[in-house]
């Protein structure tokens, strides 16, 4: 190991056991709350854990939960998200969230146990190559052979985990490495000689970027999740931009709550269930200015048919992320605070006259009045997109915290639900993953002991992390799980409609649990609501109700999430309504 | 000023693959050369070669030299990806500059009797290969240069009883008295 650490008098080499330095350096970084599940591997450090009351340790029922629940934490706070669980599966079950981290980009520390060192390799009792497992999938890993190297090493996960592109971060800690005794440091003057984001723009870069921000006709931002990492100097900078310029903006779902949903230039989420206006001005523009988002292909569609009049500007903490997918004309590697402050002082320095957007604005207004989100409204049954859009109007005004699973209803909550702020809006982007939800909602209610926070799921997909809600029973944490229950796996069953001949292949629920009665199994409160008309008393009900709430809310079962870009087709090729299988090409039919 | 560079499908790209050999100075901690291995086989990147050995035993500093192969566009991405690493020092692309200077070091073995033998020996003289084992009817060779001296002696073995070959890949260094 290189790193080079400076012990000042302050932080002076102090003997502790491995488990005492866990928890000091924990305590150090200003670890309030962690997520967690003991196992052999790791019973020395819990013991630590059992008398030191400032940290709140909140179990949950699968490791996986504590993951997500970990990430729920460290979106809606900004800061490092920890979870602490043993070797083997406890290890292996954590892969999906670090996953889920790695590709979100969420700040996460997992402390890992880990067999005594002398039985590493052995294939002992609840080994596994967690650092081997884990390589591809996080940040950065560490296996702990040395009681001396622990203090540093967590301290530098951390710095790892939160700094640059943020991520998870795994240490590995064996068991033995846990009772030896060793020496603690501070945290101050550890840095990894090799780790040196960049943050600061080049001035050249931004010169070039105002350039073409100020000869620009029909300019649009697409803001991504990397301006809500960075912190609210980002969102502030951007909207302080957006106010100086007056450009039209798009965000992708990640990016939601940076810019403010009620603002006249919001265009609204772009990409396959994005808006009518936003893609169509994506595609139409002929400057893009991309600020911590990185051209998913569900942002993009067909890649050889995106946006093929616009110049392109790219502001990315990450030099991987520009010319990865879409090549573009100015890269811009910074924090997108820095580079956004930075493009605000070039543009208010500058003497030439600001670009007239009129005529892009009237363009934009004419897409808007095609109304993209409309719905047909019934008085029967309750459409999932009113049973959000009520959720919204009653919560709106609360301090409200939303997670979602992944499908259809998510569409629907980013369609529907509209942001004002960062960190309020916490969903599985990249990776997709059903189950992100229901403990994402534990960590973000751990977080903000009186905020609603309320989990939009699908039943499909809760019933993969069901019993966190035990968790929230035990923690006495008040999560609302808003289930849009049609009894199918609704986006495969629209796909398998769209593209498979209407061959619905185990997309369908047989024998759905009865929701309220399992809320009520496990000491939390069910709801059920079949009728529209009923919908708002529920609701009301749901959030009035001090404590974890399961709200089984029946919506029609066939309901396809419009508007959406066909696999393979190009931002202005966006189907409205009524889509029939014609519309997707062979090749589209192939993509995910 | 050039069009756009908007609109680039990397799944058609027209654009040639080059050879390129890369300098990864990386801090020599464990697993360091998992991540750059699993770095491209996650990423379907390809690796012609690879050398690995500690280089500053001082600061713990490991310099891996890989080959591989790519369109510009991609070989870009492998830089960055690199990078990404924590442990990563630096990537220097080698061949870029045409001051790069490569060579490879491989052993051997050639079996034969009469006529093939004395030949197998009158060509290891002309490649300046060295015979460090030799019994009545093989030699092991060594030999040192760029890796199409390497491949163009192992075509010549073969009619001779080309035995077995061990070679260490590519290592590189650039010209002039600067470190890069």
């Amino acid at each position: 190991m290189t790193t080079e650490t400076v012990t000042s008098a302050k932080t002076e080499a102090r003997l502790m056991t491995g488990a005492q330095i866990v928890i000091a350096a924990l305590k150090e970084q200003g670890v309030d709350v962690m997520f967690g599940y003991p196992g052999g591997a790791v019973l020395p450090i819990y013991d630590e854990l059992f008398s030191a009351p400032e940290i709140r340790h909140v179990l949950v029922r699968h490791e996986q939960g504590a993951g997500h629940a970990a990430e729920g934490y460290a979106r809606s706070t900004g800061k490092a998200g920890v979870a602490l669980v043993t070797s083997g599966p406890g290890a292996t079950n954590m892969v999906t969230p670090i996953t889920d981290a790695m590709m979100d980009s969420i700040p996460m520390v997992v402390i890992t146990g880990q067999v005594p060192t002398h039985l590493i390799g052995t294939d002992a009792f609840q080994e596994c190559d967690t650092v081997g497992i884990t390589r591809g999938c996080a940040k950065h890993n560490y296996l702990v052979m040395d009681v001396n190297d622990l203090a540093r090493t967590i301290h530098e996960a951390f710095l790892i985990a939160t700094t640059g592109r943020p991520g998870p971060v795994v240490v590995d800690i064996p068991k033995d490495v846990q009772f030896a005794s060793g020496r603690y440091i501070g945290k101050a003057g550890v840095s990894k000689a090799t780790y040196a984001p960049q943050t600061e723009p080049h001035p050249v870069a931004i010169e070039d970027a105002a350039a073409l921000m100020r000869k620009a006709r029909k300019p649009i931002f697409y803001t991504g999740g990397g301006v809500i990492n960075s912190g609210p100097d980002a969102t502030n900078a951007l909207r302080a931009l957006q106010k100086a310029t007056g450009f039209p903006v798009t965000s992708t779902l990640m990016g939601l709550g940076a810019f403010p949903a009620s603002h006249p230039d919001w265009l609204g989420m772009l990409g396959m269930h994005g808006s009518y206006e936003a893609n169509n001005a994506m595609h139409d523009c002929d400057l893009m200015i991309c600020v911590g988002a990185r051209f998913d292909d569900r942002v993009t569609g067909r890649i050889d048919a995106f946006s093929p009049g616009s110049r392109k500007i790219h502001i990315d903490i990450d030099p991987s992320s520009i010319n990865k997918v879409i090549r573009v004309d100015v890269p811009v590697i910074a924090d997108c605070a820095r580079a956004l402050e930075a493009l605000h002082a070039a543009w208010k320095g500058s003497r030439s006259v600001k670009p007239d957007l009129k005529d892009w604005k009237r363009q934009i207004d004419t897409w808007r009045t095609r109304n993209c989100f409309a719905y047909e409204h019934s008085d029967s049954e309750i459409k999932p997109q009113y049973a959000v859009e009520r959720l919204y109007e009653l919560t709106k005004d609360r301090d409200t915290y939303i997670s979602t699973e992944v499908g259809q209803h998510q569409m629907w909550a980013a369609q529907h639900y509209h942001f004002e702020q960062p960190n309020r809006w916490m969903t599985s982007g990249g990776l997709g993953t059903m189950g992100y939800g229901l403990p994402s909602a534990v960590g973000i209610q751990a977080a903000h002991a009186e905020a609603l926070v309320i989990d939009i799921a699908g039943e499909a997909s809760v019933q993969m992390v069901l019993q966190e809600l035990s968790t929230a029973v035990q923690h006495n944490l008040p999560i609302k799980v808003f289930i849009l229950n049609n009894e199918w796996m609704g986006m495969v069953r629209q796909w398998q409609e769209l593209l498979h001949g209407e061959r619905y292949s185990h997309s369908y629920s047989e024998s759905l649990p009865d929701f309220v009665k399992l809320a009520e199994a496990y000491g939390a409160k069910g709801i059920r609501c079949e009728h529209p008309g009923e919908l708002d008393a529920a609701i009301q009900e749901m959030i009035d109700y001090n404590g974890p709430v399961l709200f089984d809310c029946l919506v029609t079962k066939d309901e396809n999430c419009l508007p959406m870009i066909p696999s393979g087709a190009a931002h202005n090729e966006m189907i409205l309504s009524a889509i029939s299988g014609d519309e997707i090409d062979e090749d589209g039919r192939k993509l995910v | 000023m050039e069009p756009p560079a908007s609109a680039y499908d990397m799944s058609h790209v027209d654009e040639l693959e080059e050879r390129r050999t890369l300098a990864i100075l990386v801090d020599n901690e464990p697993g360091v050369l998992g991540r750059v291995v699993g770095l491209f086989s996650a990423r379907g990147y390809n690796i012609e070669s690879l050398t690995v050995a500690e280089v500053d035993m001082k600061k713990h500093m490991s310099r891996i030299t890989v080959v591989t192969i790519g369109t510009p566009a991609m070989l870009e991405q492998i830089k960055a990806q690199l990078l990404r690493l924590v442990p990563v020092a630096s990537v220097t692309d080698m061949t870029k500059s045409r001051r790069g200077v490569e060579r490879e070091l491989a052993l051997m073995k050639v079996a034969g009797t009469g006529e093939k033998r004395v030949e197998a020996l009158r060509i290891a003289e002309i490649f300046r290969a060295r015979v460090i084992d030799t019994t009545n009817e093989s030699f092991i060779f060594e030999l040192t240069g760029a890796s199409s001296k390497i491949d163009e002696f192992r075509n010549l073995m073969k009619p001779l009883g080309l035995v077995e070959v061990s070679r260490t890949g590519v290592l590189s260094i650039k010209r002039g008295s600067k470190a890069d």
